[in-house]
């Protein structure tokens, strides 16, 4: 079996530049070349030490892989490594009219999933995802060109609510399932 | 044994290069074990040429038991003893199980896991599924002519860990090395990705007897990467017939009946089931015990009407897949149906509709699964190169831990991709708190009430200190087979304390040695087994040694003679791949006592040799 250094961070062990802006589909290569030689399955006929490192070394591959694919995840990561909190329990400053916008968007989910509206719910859920991409975009600026790390952490900070916001959209399309 | 002598056993017959191994589909309806021979995927047939098992294991008060067709033709004479769909309380608690009074079994609810009370004693769930998967072991080794190095056992995509434990128990008391846990879903798309060597998207639809799947996998450059899992692990094919039966009872104004009649009106049901599959009417005839006659027309239009809500049940986990994979219905390339109950043609309708394509049905839905697991096992036993395909399959339940108030807290939500760990660090709630109770749930629910309980144990010995200061990590760690292990370790002052746990539905190792020594006294099908195999063996190298004398010394033989032999080895041949071991021991009489006449020849003719030309019979004398 390959060497396998536990140490890496998760850029190092998929050979990748450590910056937010990420070629998603590089990433996945290279999760699939790691699985290819670390999976479990591989060494089923070995024994049961081989199989126990097998079982570590790939539930790491998974680890790193989930940390950098999600974009909100990837960018807590990239902070951690520059040892900046980003305060997402703590710190609950955040500019009013951002807050009244996320206000009325829950109210909206809320009232779409009421009236059993799925077409209402489409149309909130493209809103948020195009919101969430266009934090993205400046978040990749303010850590890959500005290293402006405060900054950083509070796009994170507005980032976790979108991501509550596509939870609740999430848990609303569930409830007109039902 | 006439011939014996002259060959040399054991470099005659090439040994196995190849490692045994085979995929078993332990399913709620029928079972089916398979293999890969000479590359290709095939599913092992009984010895009547059967593919699939019965599910149904039959107790009989002598303490002998029966599995598959014996036990099912009993199924309405002795409903009590005889147990079918076991699959469904695999890992079950007596309150999971929905409407028991419509069961004809005796329950006894034990701590964990439900139990049966047979004429033959109490019997879990997991002993019920040993005796089949005996039974699919037995046949593999007959048909492989060795032992197995594993299997790979399919299950439910759905299943939870206790589940799942007791399935893997269930195989460890049966005497098989499990290779890996699969998901049916999964083999199922393995058997066709492979095959049709497809790239794409794709969802793999799963109505079996018991049980619901929907799952969703991306197909790409070797890799099998399943992106969602759903399903409803208490709605399946049986539920059609239960349907057909309620109708009956209405149609005939009947209530409560007798577990006899009940069976009787199933398996009735069953029947009218499949033949509304290629026909637009059926009709219904049955005597019950009470002289009662039951006669009715079942048109296919009714059945699809009093089915309607099962196959729109299906519908919602497959909205919850897409979306959970992040996909629209447009982007799914293929569905693949699995499952005898996908032949009905209201569910291939439902499902058309709902991806908007007409699902794939070009490999038996029945047979699918197990083939995919077959390929799956003879990749895992290191029958295959590294260059194969890999498979990364997900949990499709989320795992938590209980918190204040009661909370489930996640720890590692659903579809995450496994092997996968994730630790979490807990404080104590009180100052000079030296222990902290543990408790691992499983479910999507908020409420640690709504989810099922895994496990529960206390973290002890945690140094004496104020409120908050402790510092306990909880790791749960799942391993491919999808089966969870949680540890938790105090950390703070260097101190720490670990345990393992194993969810509390699976068995303890005391029990499964205990069912272990039980299963010992019936082992009799394993017998038969290992008999089956010595007698091929033997019938192998008998033939070989016939053959190689009949090249060396045939001019000792009239032609009557040798045509005799021939036909004895004809004979021989012809029942060594069955499964009756009585058989080939008759053949291999018949040809030993075909050849005894050609042995004693050839040996007067190497003695009159050695001896330069006098015969045995004159230095005797």
């Amino acid at each position: 079996m390959m060497s396998f250094d536990f140490q890496q961070n998760h850029f190092q062990l998929f050979g990748l530049a450590q910056t937010f802006a990420l070629d998603a589909g590089q990433l996945d290569q290279q999760f699939r070349t790691l699985q290819t030689q670390v999976h479990p399955d591989k060494s089923a006929h070995l024994s049961d030490a081989e199989q126990r490192m097998a079982m570590q070394q790939s539930t790491r591959v998974n680890e790193a892989y989930q940390a950098l694919r999600n974009p909100l995840k990837r960018a807590r990561y990239l902070l951690t490594l520059q040892g900046v909190d980003t305060q997402e329990e703590t710190n609950t400053a955040m500019p009013i009219d951002f807050l009244m916008a996320q206000m009325e968007r829950r109210e909206a989910v809320a009232e779409a999933q009421q009236a059993k509206d799925a077409d209402k719910l489409d149309a909130l859920q493209a809103e948020m995802r195009r919101e969430t991409r266009a934090l993205e975009h400046v978040l990749a600026d303010k850590i890959d060109s500005e290293k402006n790390y405060v900054a950083a952490a509070e796009l994170v900070r507005k980032l976790r609510f979108m991501e509550k916001l596509a939870e609740e959209i999430h848990s609303a399309y569930d409830a007109i399932d039902s | 044994m006439a011939l014996l002598q002259i060959s040399e056993p054991g470099l005659s017959t090439a040994p196995h290069q190849h490692r045994l191994a085979v995929g078993i589909d332990l399913g709620t309806t029928n079972s089916l074990v398979a293999t890969v021979r000479n590359g290709i995927s095939i599913v092992l047939n009984d010895e009547n040429g059967r593919a699939m098992l019965p599910s149904v294991t039959r107790y009989a008060a002598d303490g002998g038991v029966s599995v598959g067709e014996a036990a099912q033709a009993a199924q309405s004479e002795d409903p009590v003893n005889t147990i079918v769909s076991v699959k469904r309380f695999m890992g079950r608690g007596l309150q999971d199980i929905g409407d028991i009074s419509r069961l004809p079994y005796r329950f006894v609810d034990a701590d964990g896991m439900l139990q049966l009370r047979t004429v033959a004693g109490v019997k879990s769930p997991v002993e019920v599924s040993a005796e089949i998967l005996k039974v699919m072991r037995a046949r593999a080794e007959a048909a492989l002519g060795g032992e197995l190095v594993g299997a790979v056992i399919t299950v439910p995509a759905y299943f939870d860990d206790a589940q799942r434990q007791a399935t893997k128990d269930a195989a460890k008391l049966a005497g098989l090395s499990v290779l890996r846990l699969l998901n049916e879903p999964t083999a199922a798309a393995i058997a066709y990705g492979l095959d049709n060597a497809a790239e794409g998207v794709y969802a793999v639809y799963d109505l079996g007897g018991g049980t619901f799947d929907i799952s969703i996998l991306r197909l790409s450059r070797g890799v099998f990467e399943v992106l969602a899992a759903n399903g409803d692990s208490a709605l399946g094919g049986d539920d059609f017939d239960q349907r057909i039966h309620c109708w009956l009872l209405e149609k005939n104004d009947l209530s409560a009946l007798s577990p006899q009649d009940t069976r009787l009106l199933l398996t009735h049901a069953r029947a009218a089931k499949e033949q509304l599959t290629d026909h637009t009417e059926t009709r219904i005839t049955a005597v019950l015990s009470s002289g009662e006659l039951i006669d009715n027309e079942l048109t296919r239009e009714e059945f699809q009407e009093i089915t309607r809500n099962l196959v729109q049940r299906t519908l919602q986990p497959m909205r919850r897949a897409l979306r959970d994979a992040g996909l629209e219905v447009d982007e799914i390339k293929g569905v693949v149906m699995v499952g005898g109950a996908t032949r009905m043609p209201q569910v291939q309708h439902a499902v058309g509709e709902f991806f908007g394509q007409m699902p794939l049905t070009n490999l038996d839905p029945d047979k699918v699964v197990a083939l995919g697991a077959a390929i799956q096992a003879n990749l895992l036993a290191g029958n295959r190169g590294s260059d194969d395909w890999l498979l990364l399959d997900v949990i499709p339940l989320s795992l938590g831990i209980e918190t204040m108030g009661g909370l489930s807290e996640k720890i590692i939500p659903r579809n995450s991709t496994i092997p996968t760990a994730r630790a979490q660090e807990f404080t104590t709630f009180k100052d000079g708190q030296t222990a902290m109770s543990v408790h691992v749930v499983q479910g999507e629910r908020e409420l640690v009430s709504d989810c099922r309980s895994l496990a529960k144990f206390e973290l002890r010995g945690i140094p004496a200190m104020v409120a908050g200061s402790a510092r306990i990590r909880v790791t749960y760690q799942v391993d491919a087979d999808g089966l969870l292990n949680v540890s938790a370790r105090e950390m703070s002052n260097g101190i720490e304390a670990a345990i393992t746990v194993k969810p509390s539905y699976g068995l303890s190792d005391a029990e499964i040695t205990r069912m272990l020594q039980d299963s010992t006294q019936h082992a009799q099908d394993d017998m038969l087994a290992r008999a089956l195999r010595e007698q091929q063996t033997e019938a192998q190298q008998l033939l070989e040694a016939v053959q190689q004398a009949l090249v060396q010394d045939s001019d000792l033989l009239n032609e009557t003679e040798k045509t005799r032999i021939l036909a004895a080895m004809d004979a021989l041949s012809g029942v060594l791949q069955k499964t009756d071991h009585h058989a080939i021991k008759r053949a291999l009489e018949a040809l030993n006592f075909a050849t005894t006449e050609f042995a004693q020849r050839r040996m007067d003719q190497s003695v009159q040799r050695a001896l330069g030309g006098r015969k045995l019979s004159d230095l005797e004398s």
